[in-house]
């Protein structure tokens, strides 16, 4: 990460989550995930995995999906950090968002979070994805629950509208 | 079209889950599990974990009472049986720092011979009329062994809970498809009255079987509260979810099916094996011979099971225990006595499927509502004998009717209604399909209902999410509180009985269209079409979602899912989500849920039956039989791979 700020062992590591400034105390090690689950309350994002595997844990970095369970908190220093609390604006839902409710794109709703993430990375960048786009945008999200179909369809419904 | 009711907690992040409970204080916990299938604990030393900063407890055989656990087991057994088996469990300040802990501490092992492949117990076993007369009088015997694999839940969820105390009372959030089966449990294993333990579900992250028991963390993690004061975490990682919270359990199924050139049947022979694990942790009475018993109208019949204790991670329910695997054998092997015949493999199972329940010997409720599913996929299909990478199965499913206790409570005012219900919203929509039937009843909208489930604590029993009957179970009680409540403003209702003469199942057909690549083996699936016999629809988007998903978990037990074990080791090598395959989006065909309404007047009073389980079940004899048709490669084992298909 070239010109990135250091983090310094003892020191506050300030954070742009959201929008807002917050300042953590945490370890070296401490993952985003766990920084803004633990630290922030932030429990939107999920751990299901740990490891990279399942992309429940996606977050926005700078604009980019990330796992942000293979991030660690010290090196997002001075970058923005969007979670799924921070997806609507002025408390009205993204349209990924009511596309979702719409589709009924989920069933227990435990990788809805990373999923309608990964997908707010593609929107930003481009505003009317092709299905091979949105199907790549979801491709490191699991869904047990196997909602595939409707989540598609609810990408498909967002980018139609 | 009406949506999930908590839908906008589930697109903002708002939905809370076991582990999103956020209190002062609040501790997380690691459990140390074993390494060695096998092995008896010499000795552990935990003083170095206790010494570490911010440790605040630690539990093992050493220090914790003995509760008495599945079979004859405890809590912390001085004997482990599985990789994975709990040893000891940490608390501490930081998720990080009880991992920390658990590797600091030291446990001696005395490793013990093991066995993975086990010895075949007591059989259940069931018989009607003269199998071995059916076998000869029969034109053709199709004679062959099917075998599934270990499959595992991989709930994207963890298990998990949080647990605190306020004096003698404990309150859990749990990641639970039963409150009321884990409310008991705990309060049995902990010698609490029931009314001292508060359990709460408001969302869980899936189940699918492995979570409709109370598991050990739950009661650990109580334990740990108890001993520092204050609120304990424990969340499985996912390494310790694939070893220690369930499984589907691996079947060898050797058949014989004997027939008569018309194609009656006169003889099914179902010798099965079933590998149950280390321990019977209840819930885990796979019914694989339930569906050679009554798919089809047959005189003779003998099926039986023998289950075999080994020394790996106990089997638990999984969507459709029993019927998923037994279908698999049963519906291929109809599929190769049709080729034998020289019958359509559809025609074959219309002039065969039972239309009463001869395992009770009762007429089923709805006995032509398998027809009904049948042709509608082959219209849907537009259904062609021998059409290549066609493929078809049908099947039933034992549950799906639901069943008395269930209580409900309605407070109706102003024209907007309070539902309260004791079960838990899994994922599949009880909040909402509850809501509809009382909003229906009172005649008001939807959005004037307002449903409170997931928590033991009103005192209303409600059953766990299992055998498909949640909604079966609850919504009768719910529109008869609601009718009640719509003149006096409040009250209660209880699930009555079901019809006594009769047999309620539910039962469905899918079909499969598929290539097969045949230089490298490569199966792709284009469409599946299903119909499901669940009663009346009460939901048809959240109806279309449970076809959908018990599909899409289908297409992973058909092709890529399973359970890898090191024969030597008894480590099992892939206890991750990397090498676990589950299916991905990329992975999904286009699925056509060709279900429709059929209401069972004679179920219950509200005409529905439940749909939980039943996508599952037909899709990989239907992916078998589809991949025969475009190759003429008949694969007899799960899942199909592309090393197996190149063979
Ligand atoms: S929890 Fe981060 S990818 Fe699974
Ligand atoms: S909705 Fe349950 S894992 Fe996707």
């Amino acid at each position: 990460m070239p010109g990135a700020p250091f983090a310094i062992e003892g020191a506050m590591t300030p954070l742009r989550v959201n929008g807002e400034h917050v300042e953590l105390d945490v370890e070296p090690r401490r993952t985003l995930l766990d920084a803004l689950r633990a630290d922030l309350g932030l429990t939107g994002a999920k751990k299901a995995c740990d490891m990279g595997n399942c992309g429940a844990c996606t977050v926005l970095l700078d604009g980019e999906a990330v796992y942000s369970c293979l991030v660690l908190a010290v090196d997002c220093v001075a970058r923005a950090v969007t979670t799924i609390e921070g997806l609507g604006e002025g408390g009205k839902l993204h349209r990924l968002q009511e596309a979702f409710i719409a589709a009924d794109a989920f069933q227990c709703g435990f990788c809805t979070p990373g999923q309608l993430m990964a997908l707010a990375a593609l929107f930003e960048r481009v505003a009317r994805p092709s299905d091979a786009q949105i199907m790549r945008a979801l491709s490191g999200n699991l869904c047990r629950c196997g909602a595939y179909q409707h989540i598609l369809r609810a990408a498909r419904m967002a980018r139609d509208r | 079209m009406i949506t999930r009711l908590e839908g906008a907690d589930k697109v903002t992040g708002r939905a809370r889950y076991a582990a999103d409970v956020r209190l002062p204080g609040l501790l997380h916990a690691h459990i140390v599990r074993s390494p060695y299938p096998h092995a008896r604990i010499r000795h552990i030393d935990a003083s170095r974990a206790e010494r570490l900063p911010g440790v605040h407890a630690v539990l093992s055989s050493a220090n914790s009472p003995s509760i008495p656990w599945h079979d004859a087991s405890s809590l912390f057994d001085r004997t482990v049986r599985y990789i994975g088996d709990e040893v000891a469990a940490v608390a501490a300040d930081s998720d990080e720092l009880a991992a920390d802990a658990a590797r600091l501490i030291d446990v001696q092992y005395e490793a013990l011979a093991f066995d993975l492949v086990g010895e075949a117990r007591e059989p259940k076993a069931e018989a009607r009329g003269d199998v071995a007369r059916g076998l000869r009088e029969a034109d053709v015997v199709l004679e062959a062994t099917y075998r599934t694999q270990t499959a595992l839940h991989n709930a994207l969820e963890p298990h998990g809970c949080t647990a605190l105390w306020h004096g003698d009372q404990l309150t859990v959030y749990e990641s639970t498809q039963g409150i009321f089966a884990v409310r008991d449990e705990v309060a049995e294993k902990l010698g609490l009255a029931a009314q001292n333990v508060r359990i709460i579900t408001e969302h869980m992250g899936g189940g699918f079987g492995a979570k409709q028991i109370a598991w050990k963390h739950t009661v650990i993690a109580a334990l740990l509260a108890q001993r520092t004061g204050r609120p304990v975490q424990l969340a499985l990682d996912r390494a310790s979810e694939n070893l220690a919270a369930g499984n589907r359990n691996a079947t060898e199924q050797r058949l014989r099916l004997g027939a008569k050139r018309d194609g009656t049947l006169s003889a099914i022979d179902a010798r099965i094996r079933v590998e149950a694990g280390a321990y019977s942790v209840g819930g885990e009475d796979s019914d694989v011979i339930g569906t050679y018993l009554t798919l089809y109208r047959c005189a003779n019949v003998r099926a039986e099971q023998r289950s075999l204790r080994t020394n790996a991670g106990p089997a638990v329910a999984f969507r459709a225990p029993g019927y998923a695997e037994g279908n698999f054998a049963l519906e291929s092997a109809i599929d190769e006595l049709a080729a034998r015949l020289g019958i359509d493999a559809l025609e074959l199972r219309l002039r065969n499927y039972a239309t009463r329940d001869q395992r009770e010997d009762k007429p089923y409720t709805a006995p032509e509502s398998l027809r009904r599913c049948i042709t509608r996929v082959a219209a849907a299909c537009e259904w062609r004998h021998q059409r290549p990478g066609l493929g078809f199965a049908a099947h039933d499913w034992a549950a799906g009717g639901g069943w008395p206790p269930a209580e409900a409570e309605v407070e109706f005012a102003h024209g907007a209604a309070r539902v309260i219900v004791g079960v838990q919203d899994v994922g599949t929509g009880s909040r909402t399909a509850l809501a509809q039937l009382a909003a229906a009843e009172l005649g008001i909208g939807v959005e004037r209902v307002q449903v409170e489930l997931g928590d033991t604590q009103p005192g209303l029993y409600g059953p766990t999410s299992a055998g498909s009957a949640t909604l079966a179970t609850l919504g009768p009680v719910v529109q008869e509180a609601a009718r009640l409540a719509k003149k006096s403003g409040h009250a209660r209702a209880q699930r009555g009985e079901n019809p006594k003469g009769k047999s309620i199942r539910t039962c469905g057909a899918q079909a499969v269209e598929l290539a097969v690549d045949r230089d490298t083996g490569e199966v792709t699936v284009k469409r599946v079409i299903a119909a499901h016999d669940c009663g009346r629809i009460v939901n048809p988007l959240l109806q279309s979602s449970q076809v959908i998903g018990g599909i899409t978990q289908a297409l992973g037990y058909a092709l890529s899912e399973k359970r890898i074990v090191d024969a030597r080791l008894g480590d099992v090598l892939n206890a991750n989500l990397e090498e676990y395959k589950l299916p991905t989006v990329a992975d999904i065909p286009e699925i056509v849920n060709a279900s429709e309404s059929m209401p069972d007047a004679e179920a219950n009073a509200t005409g529905v039956k439940g749909c939980g389980e039943p996508p599952i079940i037909p899709t990989a004899a239907a992916i078998a039989n589809a991949i025969y048709s475009a190759t003429g490669v008949r694969i007899r084992e799960l899942p199909i791979t592309r090393e197996k298909l190149i063979r």
